[in-house]
């Protein structure tokens, strides 16, 4: 019997490996690999086509920092352009969905209704919601200036031409676009808090507003923590609506990071160059997310 | 119509070639194959594009004619592949943006197409990177010279003195004007305005009926091919010379854009035109005057209630200019050897096709081809006819590695002049400044 039982478990100590092979696989090639690359290509001039590819070191990197560099003004101002829209965004993007996943997660007739209403934006692709969007806010010939100058208000706003109007117009369309899902993620943390805390609250005379602030909040915690952090990543990957809808304008002032290194990796052929800004963006967005962790645990305890 | 005359001496002499051609052909065929394919030094194969008489080959063709003039080239592709029983030509469509980012990785992993059309600015960054080869040999063995061109069109496919490119057609800016609008505010619409002094005489009657007369479109498509056009009407430029330095910060050019800019400050165009208003403008009637490509044509046509007509653009400067881009035929470079065949044959098409352009001219675009130009059929094409005119002063951007990006400065700098962001001058000299960071960054990869 023994035996038998030592080979089982020297077998059964594979399994969990076994198990988490398939995914390792993907991760590795498709996730990990792509990323040691990407350094790899960062430290060169990297034109997949040339067949001089020379090795540079970090002047890719020293470039992003160099004021006479050639992509320096190019970068920061992306990087700025995205800074704003995520410091504009995120606070709409992470209170308003709360909000709404309150008032959802009330019985009322019709709350499927609503629950489908406010998620259906999201299932819009980027260009549907950009061209869209991008007709519905013209200055000239746009329903939002006609419906404005129905009602009294000025009707000739640039909304995506001028500044800081093209930001609102963004942000506001990106906050159509996304609430309904951090909404959807809310209101499934809200289901998960018992109801016992809250007729305790009750019991102990805790007003509606007590009951959020000590029963509810406490219980999304999680929650909360996983939608601030995907929105800020969201928000910091933003392309489509400013290449669709504001297409940069005016200048190249909402022109976003990302499309800027895409249009360097793309457009421009410098593979090295799009390769040391990912990873110098990725760093900082790493930098925010470990503080957004810290901060979140630093309550907990 | 000449079309009886041209198919006979096509005739005539693909007989006489065929003669010359089979023996020349096979020749060619078979040394190629001998040398087994030298990826190294791809040129010259079969007789340059006259005939093709080896085996039967297909073809890969990659454009990007996604709207109306994709039916019409697929047509004329069906019409190659009945007259050619042993090529067969496929082709794929991509749109343009997507196109340009996929041509490259799918040649470099030799999953390329053996044809490729192409914008002439595109030409020398794909011939730099060595993803089309030299066509000079077809140009020769065609008889092809700057003569059966405009010498704009011919010269742009020129990189560092060897030709890659075919050019299939041009397509210039182009001047729409409503009628109705002209009419009601007491304009002759059979007679649009051809220079400055009438063109803002039209804009100020046009305003005392409250009818806007044009809409300046402060992005790319189109207000900032406008200004470019004007940079050039004006005697400037963008490049200097040998387009080592940006130079559309100059006087003239500075002059040329603060004209578009004064358009909106004297209330002949409203601000903050988005992209695209200005044309959806024009033809929901709440512009008199739209400067837009040919393209636009057909689809014009495709709204009876609309009505309209087309003209060269107005000579706002001291000269004329209007800008332009014209699509060329390549051939892609083969990872993995050149297939003599394939290039031969591909030689054939361009060749072909080139000679057929008058029924692609039916899709909006003016031939490249001067016969063709010249015929009676092509006369009476019109509206598209009314822009042939420009060929002889189009301002086509030169032939340099990377130049898109380069182009790009300016219409960011246009953009902030006409959104009234920066002054003119002021924006150009940013422009420039940043323009000849990249001409030296894109010298320096390219090796130029």
């Amino acid at each position: 019997m023994a035996p038998t039982r030592a080979r089982v478990r020297r077998r059964g100590a594979a399994t969990p490996y076994l198990f988490l092979t398939p995914y390792l696989l993907l991760f590795l090639v498709f996730a990990l690999l792509p990323v040691v690359l990407g350094v790899w290509l960062s430290l060169h001039q990297w034109d997949f086509q040339l067949p001089n590819k020379p090795f540079v070191g970090v002047d890719n990197y020293r470039d992003l920092f160099d004021s006479n560099s050639v992509v320096y003004s190019f970068w920061w101002e992306s990087l700025g352009a995205t800074g704003i829209f995520t410091l504009l965004s995120v606070p709409l993007l992470v209170v308003l969905p709360l909000g709404l996943a309150v008032l959802l997660n009330r019985a009322f007739p019709g709350r499927t209704f609503f629950r489908a209403v406010f998620f259906a934006p999201y299932v819009l692709g980027v260009a549907v919601i950009g061209l869209l969007w991008r007709f519905l806010l013209d200055a000239n010939l746009g329903l939002v200036n006609r419906l404005l100058g129905l009602v009294g208000l000025p009707d000739d706003t640039a909304w995506v031409t001028d500044l800081p109007w093209a930001w609102i117009s963004l942000v506001g369309v990106t906050v159509w676009w996304t609430a309904g899902f951090n909404a959807v993620i809310y209101l499934a943390g809200l289901q998960d808090i018992p109801g016992e805390l809250y007729e305790a609250a009750k019991v102990d005379g805790a007003t509606a507003w007590q009951r959020f602030r000590h029963v509810t909040l406490p219980g999304l915690r999680p929650v909360l923590l996983f939608v601030v952090t995907t929105t800020i990543l969201a928000s910091a990957n933003l392309f489509g609506q400013s290449y669709l809808i504001t297409q940069g304008a005016p200048g190249t002032s909402t022109r976003s990071v990302v499309w800027y290194i895409v249009e360097q990796g793309i457009a421009q052929n410098d593979a090295g160059r799009a390769a040391a800004m990912s990873i110098t963006l990725t760093l900082m967005l790493a930098v925010v997310s470990v503080a957004n962790f810290r901060i979140f645990r630093y309550r907990e305890d | 119509m000449n079309s009886e005359e041209r198919p006979k001496d096509n005739l005539i002499s693909r007989r006489r070639v065929l003669g010359l051609g089979v023996g020349l052909g096979t020749a060619a065929a078979l040394t190629l194959a001998g040398c087994g394919g030298d990826d190294d030094t791809p040129a010259a194969s079969g007789d340059g594009g006259k005939t093709y008489t080896g085996p039967k080959v297909d073809l890969n063709l990659w454009n990007g004619f996604t709207g109306g003039d994709g039916d019409i080239f697929k047509k004329l592709v069906d019409q190659f592949n009945t007259e050619h029983q042993n090529i067969k030509v496929g082709v794929a469509t991509y749109r343009w943006e997507d196109y340009y980012a996929k041509l490259p990785g799918a040649v470099s992993s030799g999953n390329g197409p053996d044809i490729a059309v192409m914008h002439m600015d595109q030409l020398a960054t794909f011939a730099a990177r060595q993803i089309i080869q030299p066509l000079d040999d077809v140009a020769s063995a065609l008889e092809l010279t700057e003569a059966d061109f405009a010498a704009t069109v011919w010269n742009g496919g020129i990189y560092k003195d060897k030709r890659y490119g075919i050019p299939l057609d041009m397509h210039p800016l182009g001047f729409y004007y409503r009628t109705d609008l002209m009419e009601q505010a007491g304009l002759d619409p059979a007679k649009p305005p051809t220079n400055r002094q009438e063109f803002e005489a039209a804009l100020t009657a046009l305003k005392a009926k409250n009818i806007q007369g044009f809409w300046m479109s402060p992005f790319q498509f189109t207000g900032g091919m406008a200004g470019y056009s004007l940079v050039h009407q004006f005697g400037g430029s963008l490049f200097n010379r040998d387009t080592t330095q940006a130079v559309y910060n100059s006087p003239e050019a500075v002059e040329a854009v603060t004209w578009c800019v004064d358009l909106v400050k004297n209330g002949h165009s409203p601000a903050n035109v988005g992209q695209d208003a200005d044309y959806v403008a024009f033809k929901a009637g709440k512009s008199a005057f739209n400067w837009n490509g040919i393209w636009q044509i057909n689809d014009l046509k495709k709204s009876p209630d609309v009505k309209w007509g087309v003209a060269p653009l107005p000579q706002i400067g001291s000269k004329q200019a209007a800008w332009a881009n014209s699509h060329n035929f390549t051939i892609v470079q083969q990872k993995r050897g050149a297939d003599a065949n394939k290039t031969a044959a591909a030689k054939v098409f361009i060749n072909w096709l080139s000679e057929h352009s008058l029924d692609w001219a039916a899709g909006g675009q003016v031939p490249a081809r001067k016969e063709v130009r010249d015929s009676s059929g092509f006369q009476q094409l019109t509206e598209v006819g009314k822009l042939a005119p420009e060929l002889d002063y189009a301002a086509f951007p030169p032939a340099l590695p990377g130049v898109g990006d380069v182009i790009t400065t300016f219409y960011t700098a246009f953009n902030e002049a006409v959104l009234g962001k920066k002054d003119p001058k002021k924006a150009m000299d940013d422009g420039v400044a940043k323009a000849n960071q990249l001409l030296a960054d894109n010298a320096k990869k390219y090796g130029a």
